[in-house]
């Protein structure tokens, strides 16, 4: 699981990296959005991953770590979601406000090869 | 009385959130948003001095003062955390954030509906990230302070703005990622994100490990040096700050000094020199890159003619001056460069709303500025007030009122700008470049022998590069000035209004204060520079706090009352 999760993580900020740096705004916008999902899934991997555990309090279960999944980083990441979606919304209508005003959508308004 | 002083902590941090809440609500009505923010914006600088105060006026040891938001045990709940920097740094911003609302009152707060709640909580994330005590919570006032930056540098519009401004905006939020990701590697390796309890774990962390918390560390760091404008990261500040409209870029002045702010707090508390294999990790990084943000800042201005763009450098040879200072780990040098750094930011802040006026009392304008003004959202000739002004409010009488000798004015203001922002007497700006050099040349007080014999070739360089900036930023201010002041050209008389020249009066006033008062002002840098580098008085203060106990229960208290 280890493997897949690192994998994962890596796959999406390669391609969040690559995105960002593409020339159009909308890729820029994209690599983003996909730049955040790994973000999030790697503060999510730093409680440790464990199978079949839970973040809450039950009754009758010894209350350690052994037993309970680490839940500071849940909401760290539920957090810096909600944070992340708010700023790519806001992005976006810097983007759309860059392709009024300079009628193209390079992200330096130029209008070279796009 | 005394009950409730402690919860004065977290009020710079309510009352401008209440303040924006309020003005959301006003709806259209600017007149009355610009009168509640102008109070609120008193009323917090009010609030910073009194706060300054309480930590300053207990004498010697540092006193620091510790709320708990949310009332948990301290490593588990966020933590406020007052002490000697903080308070400084929540004048500064008050101080700023006040002369920045006046300014705005002339004119561009009318250039766009949201302006004064933007602005409310602009400094709401700025107080919040000055007085957090928790790494996610400080992460979550850089984003409210960025978000509220991102509104602000766009207000007014415009193609330059936007383009800018869509650069600022895709730098912070990779900056904001990196921030995370170091964030949680940090929680990874010592299971804590309060920055006193990360203190006391570091030394403990065992070897394996430490390269890990290296790496989260630094991740985070470039999350903070981006904000600090490092070279090479700064690449995105100049043009948005030229861009900005001017009362916002006076603000935005105080907001690479958060960068260096963090540096300050957290780099001396985590990686001091009790902090066993991690001490000191990172010093060359911040001296060098210093070194090197002072050279690039240096040489945009030599290569700027607008003025706009003289300002933004300035502030990256403020941020490069301030970064290699502190990289130092040295009391004295820390002292000085704290100094520095209120005279700076108020300085770059006056020159900022100076430009404007500047700019608009000239009648050839620049290509730069054409292509600006053609897009302001407002008529071309705003100088003349519109018939509507409303002439019974007592700011609004005075409006269009040419002030006499007003280019006079101009140019003592420009003057006395670059002469802070060079370091030559008589203003603060050399008081502060003068007392960084003596604690380069005497890292062990005054008249040890043999200290300058032991400097390193960092120290040299410094030395060098803060004397060679100083007479570089000379030379270009002063050109910038001859062109603007002393070309022959038809110009207008340029007409000011009174609310336009009180901020930049003030500011300068302030740093005359600085100068006049400099003995208070370096013993409190001093006292806060010392209380930097002995981190576990700030760790002790924070451990310490213990919740408030639940007030006994309600039937004794219902039993009382009957």
């Amino acid at each position: 699981m280890e493997v897949v999760v690192a994998a994962a993580i890596g796959v999406l900020t390669a391609a969040g990296v690559w995105l960002l740096l593409r020339p159009r705004t909308f890729q820029v916008i994209a690599g983003l959005s996909v730049l955040s999902y790994a973000v999030n899934l790697f503060i999510f991997s730093m409680g440790r991953l464990s199978i079949d555990k839970e973040p809450v309090l039950e009754a009758g279960v010894p209350q350690d770590l052994m037993h309970y999944t680490d839940p500071l980083p849940q909401a760290l990441v539920l957090t810096a979601i909600v944070i992340s979606f708010a700023m790519t919304g806001l992005f976006l209508v810097m983007l759309l406000a860059s392709r009024g005003l300079t009628v193209t959508d390079h992200v330096d308004g130029d209008k070279g090869d796009v | 009385m005394i009950a409730w002083l402690p919860h004065l902590i977290v009020a710079p941090i309510l009352l401008p959130l209440l303040t924006a809440i309020v003005m959301l609500l006003l709806g259209d009505r600017r007149r009355w948003k610009a009168a509640i923010n102008l109070g609120s914006s008193a009323l917090g600088l009010v609030l910073a001095i009194a706060l300054l105060g309480s930590v300053h006026s207990h004498g010697v040891p540092a006193v620091i003062g510790v709320y708990l938001p949310s009332n948990w045990d301290v490593p588990y709940g966020i933590v406020l955390a007052l002490d000697r920097l903080s308070a400084l740094m929540l004048v500064l911003s008050a101080i700023v954030g006040l002369c920045s609302v006046l300014f705005s009152l002339a004119r561009w707060d009318r250039a766009g509906v949201h302006f004064h709640p933007l602005l409310q909580i602009q400094l709401m994330g700025l107080n919040g990230a000055f007085l957090t005590g928790d790494l996610f919570n400080l992460f979550v006032f850089f984003e409210v302070l960025l978000a509220a930056s991102y509104g602000l540098l766009l207000h007014g519009s415009g193609r330059a703005r936007v383009q800018s401004g869509l650069h600022y905006i895709a730098v912070n939020l990779v900056a904001s990622s990196l921030f995370l990701v170091g964030a949680a590697l940090i929680y990874g390796v010592t299971g804590t994100l309060n920055m006193a309890d990360l203190a006391r774990k570091i030394p403990q962390v065992a070897q394996a490990d430490r390269g890990l918390l290296h790496a989260g560390a630094a991740i985070l760091a470039i999350a903070f040096l981006t904000k600090a404008a490092m070279w090479p990261l700064n690449f995105w500040l100049v043009p948005a700050y030229t861009a900005a409209s001017a009362p916002v870029a006076a603000l935005f002045a105080i907001m690479t000094k958060v960068g260096v702010y963090t540096v300050l707090r957290l780099w001396p508390l985590l990686f001091s020199a009790q902090a066993g294999a991690s001490a000191l990790f990172g010093a060359d990084v911040l001296i060098y890159g210093g070194l090197a943000t002072l050279l690039f800042g240096t040489m945009g201005l030599l290569a700027s003619q607008h003025l706009g763009r003289l300002a933004g450098f300035s502030t990256i040879v403020s941020a490069g001056t301030l970064l290699a200072a502190v990289g130092f780990g040295q009391a004295p040098l820390t002292a000085g460069a704290l100094f520095y750094l209120l005279s700076s930011t108020l300085a770059i802040s006056a020159l900022f709303l100076l430009v404007e006026l500047i700019e608009r009392s000239r009648q050839a304008p620049s290509v730069l500025l054409a292509d600006e003004a053609d897009e302001l959202p407002f008529p071309p000739d705003p100088l003349q007030p519109a018939h509507d002004v409303n002439l019974d409010d007592e700011q609004r009488v005075v409006i269009g009122k040419a002030i006499p000798a007003s280019l006079a004015f101009l140019g003592l203001s420009f003057i006395a700008c670059a002469l802070l922002i060079a370091g030559l007497p008589p203003l603060s700006g050399f008081l502060a470049k003068f007392t960084m050099l003596s604690a380069l040349l005497n890292p062990l007080g005054l008249g040890s022998p043999g200290a300058a014999a032991g400097m390193s070739g960092a120290g040299w360089s410094l030395l060098v590069l803060i004397i060679g900036s100083g007479l570089l930023s000379m030379i270009a201010l002063s050109r910038a000035g001859m062109r603007y002041f002393w070309a022959p050209q038809d110009r207008l008389e340029p007409r000011l209004r009174i609310v336009e020249c009180a901020p930049i009066v003030a500011l300068l006033i302030a740093c005359v204060w600085l100068t006049v008062r400099a003995d208070p002002v370096m013993r409190y840098a001093q006292a806060a520079a010392e209380s930097l580098q002995q981190p576990s008085q700030y760790i002790d203060a924070v451990l310490s706090a213990r919740p408030v106990p639940n007030p006994p229960a309600l039937t004794t208290i219902g039993e009382g009352s009957r």
